[in-house]
């Protein structure tokens, strides 16, 4: 444990690359298999459900410190983190222990589930007490099931490669999917064996930057592949040896959800691998995302589910062909692949839809002008002749997303913040007018500068209405721009309309909040 | 028969009605005792000031040509009614604890103060008194310090680390009482040691009081550029971001003060490091403070209000609260009101994403 929380401490004081990856790189040489597999687990977003509850953390805390619980309340609001709360108010350590990582973890945190309370309280007051405030914190976060530090997976993955010498790419692919960690797993992921891993081991999804230059800047039109982009669920689709995969962005293995896809997949030759998008389609249009989400969210996949979104997987790569790797093969040839495989079965439940073309960037931005109507996002670029990369390159793959919708709206609610935000209020709900009312339709935390996140805290230290717990109203006074994706109709919420991904587009301290935008405008926008 | 009220609170600031005083007044008064030079309990436009001696300096550097009057720690004088004398504080040079007595009653004003001892300062003397009027800056038990010579045995490998590497170490900390505390607390074999404009003229004060400090030099001062790459810079935190800052090429910054304690507060600085290192008492030392005063009435001042009144109300004190403008260790600091106990939000999430 010691190893593992100087690893984080390094991880967390430094921005630069450089360093972590120094940082990651000596821990791994150094570390024991046992170890070094719930390293990698928990550094590349490995998240075990919470063992304790919280309300039991901050009781055993509280006690152990000798701190009412409502003060132990006051501290978690200055800190807005339980786990380094926990850390900070508990006495230090009274005896140091040197245990592995791997022994804290599987002979000390995961027999905790389920104990009785009195049992519970004994062993965590007992381990507390064996750690520093450093190690105190980190343990808390694997407890909580609340984990993170700023490394991605991908720098991970690079440093396993340095460590053991193996091809990047290879530790990628045996790391995706479901990586139990074990010292076997471990060994396995960094050896030079030429087996792959798993029948339904996925490849590390490539992902697109948001293109924040004209396109021209790009170059010649002709060197871009420009696509539609759909608003659905990025996944990869996997047949091998007779089996059928169906694997979302975010690792989750989602074949049972989307029995149609999975049955259109078994016609698929073996040794195939597809990368789309998942979307619930009706009518010859794109459905919202929120429609599809119910085959997510939905325990049971009951017909009417299933015929609400009807889903179909967009298709536009192909990372496998004849059991053979081909992502280095340029996108040209992939996209040929492709073709042959699926045909021009533009009605089918896997259809690769036909690439946008346009002779120059001023004829693709007129077509892209149409996203809205079509239903999708925008448009995609992929240079033809890149290779199927990892993670977040630059350079190849760039999403052209149409502008967003955006409203003016009134600042009415505001919460504190976590983690780098704590103690500031960059939580915002924003109201638009109904009837000489202010309605809230939309959340929204992203946007803003450091430097106006500390502008509007001022504002709503002084102009606060009321408290409701870590919520405060707020005098109506600020008007901001907020832009959204898309729009909906929804019973469920306040407005009966809910939009999709809002944020903040710009503070409006011109415009008084006479001034902000009304539902029948957000109403209108949906049936644009 | 309970006697009036030594000190109550008034539109000016802390006011002694016995003896016709203000304390740390803010706004404009005939007589301003002062605990210490800090901005926000030393400002200007009173007609006469009254400080403890070893702060006379750095008083006149910061206020320049006032009518100031000053006294020995431990030495009284009388102001109308009442006996006033000035007990040291350990927060930084000249900071002081103001006793009142009137008629066998005694009431002491902390100012802002710490506990534990270093040489930039005489140390904190607890003063037995009836009610104590004590600062909160760090009222929570989540402050607790770790002792300074871990913090600068940190310091110093920091230092020692950058230099090797050919890399300033760019350490920014209030340009009073921080930094001479760093000063003094450094290793200064490692490398030579450079302040900010800010900086320099304090520890010229500091050094005139007889305070032992290293040799240092103003940043603008240095020829020999290359002695940058392994030097201490200290700089006041508005130094961050400045094109003040462009003159170094290679520089690993920090930042040393209490607010450091929370993770938080280091990410929104974004510094590659944070040093806990406060002038304020932390929430043992507060404990302890109160405790030896003997008193049976605390008032809170600013910081943490609300739940140090109340820790000290169910632990069999006579606790209150006055409301001040002293804005204890400068940060984006907590408002005192702030801290209610968390009651689960009544208003919903509003949209998905």
């Amino acid at each position: 444990m010691r190893k593992f929380a100087a690893l984080y401490a390094a991880i967390d004081a430094t921005t630069s690359t450089r360093a972590k990856l120094d940082a990651l790189v000596s821990y791994f040489r150094e570390a024991e298999p046992a170890d070094a597999a719930w390293a990698v687990y928990f550094l590349s977003g490995g998240k075990p459900r919470q063992v304790v509850s919280t309300k039991l953390l901050r009781q055993f805390s509280a006690q152990l410190a000798g701190i009412p619980a409502w003060l132990f309340d006051e501290s978690y609001q200055a800190v807005g983190d339980l786990a380094e709360t926990i850390a900070h108010v508990l006495p230090d350590a009274q005896r140091a222990s040197d245990l592995p990582l791997s022994v804290w973890i599987e002979d000390r945190l995961q027999p905790l589930r389920g104990l009785p309370e009195t049992e519970l309280q004994h062993r965590l007051h007992g381990y507390w007490s064996e750690l520093t405030r450093e190690e105190c914190f980190v343990w808390n976060k694997l407890m909580t099931g609340s984990f993170r530090v700023g490394v991605s997976r991908q720098l991970v993955t690079r440093s396993l490669a340095t460590v053991s010498g193996v091809d990047i790419r290879r530790v990628a692919q045996r790391l995706m999917g479901e990586w139990k960690p074990s010292a076997h797993a471990y060994l396995a992921l960094i050896s030079q064996d030429g087996a792959v891993a798993d029948l339904g081991q996925p490849y590390p999804f490539f992902l697109a930057h948001p293109l924040e230059i004209p396109p021209a800047g790009l170059g010649e039109v002709g060197q871009w592949q420009a696509e539609w982009k759909w608003d659905g669920i990025r996944a990869q689709l996997i047949k091998r040896e007779g089996q059928v995969f169906l694997w979302s962005r975010g690792e989750d293995l989602i074949t049972d959800r989307f029995p149609e896809i999975a049955r259109a997949a078994a016609d698929l030759p073996d040794g195939t691998v597809l990368d789309g998008e998942l979307i619930g389609w009706q009518a010859e249009r794109p459905l919202p995302f929120v429609r599809l989400q119910t085959r997510i969210a939905r325990r049971a996949l009951t017909p009417q589910v299933l015929a609400d979104a009807p889903a179909r997987f967009i298709v536009y790569d192909v990372l496998e062909r004849d059991g053979e790797d081909i992502r280095e093969r340029p996108l040209l040839e992939r996209r040929a692949e492709l073709d042959k495989l699926l045909g021009d079965g533009a009605d089918a439940t896997l259809f690769a839809p036909a690439v946008v073309l346009a002779e120059s960037w001023d004829a693709l931005e007129k077509l892209r002008e149409e996203s809205r109507e079509r239903g999708v996002e925008g448009l995609m670029l992929k240079r033809r002749g890149s290779a199927y990369g990892m993670g977040r390159r630059r350079g190849d793959w760039w999403k052209w997303k149409v502008e967003p919708y955006s409203i003016d709206a009134v600042l009415v609610y505001a919460q504190r913040g976590h983690g780098r935000r704590a103690s500031l209020y960059t939580d915002y709900t924003f109201a638009v007018w109904d009837d000489g009312e202010l309605v809230p339709f939309a959340k929204a935390y992203s946007g803003l500068t450091d430097a106006e996140i500390r502008k509007v805290d001022a504002f709503i230290r002084t102009n606060t209405r009321e408290k409701f717990g870590p919520v405060r109203s707020v005098k109506p006074e600020l008007v901001c721009e907020i832009g959204f994706e898309a729009i909906q109709a929804s019973p469920r919420h306040k407005a009966g309309i809910a939009v999709r991904f809002p944020r903040i587009l710009r503070l409006r301290s011109d415009k008084p909040i006479e001034q902000a935008d009304s539902l029948r405008q957000l109403q209108a926008m949906l049936n644009g | 028969m309970p006697q009036a009220d030594l000190i109550i609170t008034t539109a000016a600031g802390l006011y002694c009605p016995a003896g016709d005083f203000y304390i740390d007044p803010w706004r404009p008064v005939t007589r301003a005792v002062i605990t210490h030079a800090h901005g926000d309990h030393a400002s200007r436009g009173h007609a006469a000031y009254l400080a403890a001696a070893p702060g006379a300096g750095i008083l006149k550097s910061r206020l320049g040509d006032i009518d100031l009057q000053t006294l020995a720690y431990g030495e009284t004088v009388a102001m109308n009614g009442a006996n006033v004398s000035f007990h040291p504080a350990g927060h930084v040079l000249g900071s002081a604890q103001v006793r009142i007595e009137v008629a066998g009653e005694i009431w002491c004003v902390s100012g802002d103060y710490k506990l534990e001892q270093d040489i930039t300062c005489t140390p904190f003397e607890s003063v037995r008194c009836h009610t104590f009027i004590t600062e909160s800056t760090f009222g929570l038990p989540i402050y607790r310090w770790r002792a300074q010579r871990d913090i600068f045995a940190d310091i110093n490998a920091w230092w020692q680390a950058n230099a090797q590497r050919n890399r300033t170490s760019l350490l920014l900390a209030y340009a009073f009482g921080k930094a001479q505390r760093i000063l003094a607390g450094v290793d200064s074999s490692i490398g030579p040691i450079f302040c900010h404009g800010a900086v320099e003229p304090l520890n010229r004060v500091y050094r005139d009081a007889g305070v032992p400090l290293p040799e240092t030099a103003r940043v603008s001062d240095v020829r020999d550029k290359s002695l940058l790459s392994t030097a201490l810079v200290i700089a006041p935190p508005s130094a961050q971001s400045t094109p003040w800052l462009r003159r170094f090429s290679d520089f690993s910054d920090a930042f040393a003060s209490g607010w450091m304690q929370l993770r938080g507060a280091r990410r929104r600085r974004a510094v590659d490091r944070g040093f806990v290192l406060s002038d304020h008492a932390d929430w043992p030392s507060l404990q302890q403070a109160i405790e030896a005063t003997g008193a049976e009435r605390v008032i809170v001042t600013h910081g943490y209000v609300a739940p140090v009144v109340r820790w000290l109300t169910e632990h069999g004190y006579h606790a209150g609260a006055f409301e001040t403008r002293y804005g204890g260790e400068q940060d984006e600091s907590e408002e005192a009101d702030d801290a209610e106990a968390a009651v689960k939000s009544d208003v919903e999430a509003i949209a998905p994403g």
